[in-house]
């Protein structure tokens, strides 16, 4: 960001705040201040356990992203190696493609009935439905990355008699790499606004289960505080994979 | 008579136009002998196939009748005896010239040693005057040092064959004569054998042993042979002086424009 546009979006930002404490202010609902103050009292001790009921909020965090990292990366491995296989078969990628979409277009919170009742485990549950958020996105763009390697790469590849796992790692990944990582990221966060719900929903421990418990509790101010650190998690993994994708970029 | 390195056997390629039943014949019958050491050219207009031809030669595209011959050994499939210089150049966009050029070494001599194959890819690096700029993308690099990578890469694995699929086409004239130099150079310091296909008829004369011309398509074939002689080391300034220079040109030249 260049300087100005920094001024400008911290003015949209403080002007964002007084908009929330003028609708807020004199009602039930939170205001900022309110929330800051909650903040407070839970920073001062992100860590602390004190049972099952109740954890700090940087153990809640750590377990939604641990809940992330795992369904988001076994989803990663299945997609990126379905999507360079079925990427090779034109008809066949063509043929599914039609399906991908549809899978892509479910919310994976409504396979969770579905999942529950099929493998009796909240916690495998949760996984599975992470695991279905994070599928379909990368599964098209590597299909899709890897159908579209200019054909003169595969050439010299075969050319110079490179084996069929030779070419995958040192062509066609990093040839169709950047189109994959758009799909990882895409995926990313579809699997991160997954995991709450799922954690909500299965009471699974977690942000979303803090959520949920803290709206049982009816403190506004709790859950107002929960939603910024799920947007502040998003962001910052969103800005890894930004990261991940400008090493990977090419100009050709 | 000397056996033959590269033999291609009456080789005829059609493609299906969508929507039409009779196939449209690229070109047919083409038959060719090239024997080693041999830098052989076809000069044809654009479309008449000579590039489908080259890649039918790499076994990158197949050939519907007739066949190729390495050695007296039928091929099929693409291979380490044949390298290719694409026109355009086809380097990996992800890896440095230095890599580009490793990539090719390493994949040649699977069993060397890693300091082995860095020695290679240096030899060529300098080889191709590319020295200084070998930790460079190639979309940081003109085309004629992305050509020179090109050049390295296929020359770096000592193949027997090299087929250069019109590799100056993309680059600056200035520069062409450059690079044509040092592949003239790398050519008479190896025994490679070479087949070319360009559409630049100076360009042909001043590196051919043989210029094979090409009618215009659909329906090509090898029309007629032109046999260079003209003593090497040609020099591009004193090579138009040679009292054989315009002749050939002429036919050359007449022969493209249909006459």
């Amino acid at each position: 960001m260049n300087g100005r546009a920094i001024i400008l979006s911290c003015s949209l930002g403080c002007l964002m705040l007084l908009l929330w404490h003028v609708a807020t202010a004199g009602s039930e609902l939170p205001t900022p201040s309110a929330v800051l103050k909650v903040a407070r009292e839970f920073l001062r001790s992100p860590f602390y356990d004190a049972g099952p009921n109740d954890k700090g909020i940087g153990i809640l965090a750590a377990y939604s992203i641990g809940r992330l990292a795992a369904g988001f990366g076994c989803a990663s491995v299945c997609a990126v190696l379905l999507g360079v296989w079925l990427g090779r078969r034109p008809i066949l990628f063509a043929a599914l493609n039609p399906y991908i979409q549809i899978l892509r277009a479910i919310s994976p919170i409504a396979w969770m009935p579905l999942l529950l009742y099929s493998v009796k485990d909240s916690g495998i549950t949760a996984f599975l439905v992470v695991f279905m958020a994070s599928l379909w996105p990368t599964l098209a763009n590597t299909a899709f990355g890897v159908a579209n390697i200019k054909k003169d790469y595969l050439n010299v590849a075969a050319i110079l008699q490179i084996s069929p796992l030779k070419t995958l790692l040192r062509i066609i990944l990093p040839a169709a790499g950047p189109t994959i990582v758009a799909g990882l990221k895409i995926s990313m966060g579809s699997a991160w606004v997954a995991v709450i719900p799922a954690e909500a929903l299965l009471g699974s421990m977690g942000l979303g289960y803090f959520v949920w418990n803290e709206w049982n509790n009816l403190s506004l101010t709790s859950v107002v505080f929960a939603i910024l650190v799920i947007g502040i998690v998003g962001v910052i993994v969103d800005f890894l994979f930004s990261r991940l994708s400008r090493r990977l970029a090419y100009t050709d | 008579m000397q056996k033959a390195l590269l033999e291609i056997d009456h080789v005829s390629r059609s493609y299906a136009v969508p929507g039409k039943k009779e196939k449209v014949t690229v070109f047919q019958d083409v038959c060719l002998k090239i024997h080693k050491g041999e830098f052989v050219t076809v000069v044809g207009h654009s479309g008449c196939g000579k590039s489908t031809l080259l890649n039918i030669i790499a076994g990158i595209d197949r050939a519907e009748e007739g066949m190729v011959l390495v050695n007296g050994r039928r091929i099929d499939s693409p291979g380490l005896d044949r390298m290719v210089v694409f026109q355009n150049f086809a380097l990996m966009p992800w890896l440095t010239v230095y890599q580009n050029i490793r990539l090719a070494v390493q994949a040649a001599y699977p069993d060397w040693e890693q300091q082995k194959i860095d020695e290679r890819t240096r030899a060529y690096v300098e080889m191709v005057n590319l020295k200084g700029a070998e930790d460079k993308l190639p979309a940081a690099l003109s085309g004629g040092m992305r050509q020179r990578c090109g050049l390295a890469r296929a020359f770096s694995v000592q193949p027997p064959i090299m087929l250069l699929d019109e590799p100056f086409a993309q680059i600056d004239a200035l520069t062409r004569g450059v690079i044509q130099d040092e592949l003239i150079r790398m050519w008479t310091e190896s025994d490679v054998t070479i087949f070319m296909v360009t559409h630049d008829v100076d360009e042909a004369i001043l590196l051919s042993d043989r210029i094979l011309l090409m009618t215009p398509g659909p329906g090509a074939r090898v029309a007629e042979t032109v046999a260079i002689e003209i003593p090497r080391p040609r020099e591009r300034k004193r090579i138009i002086e040679h009292e054989r220079y315009y002749s050939y040109r002429n036919r050359i030249i007449k022969f493209l424009a249909g006459e």
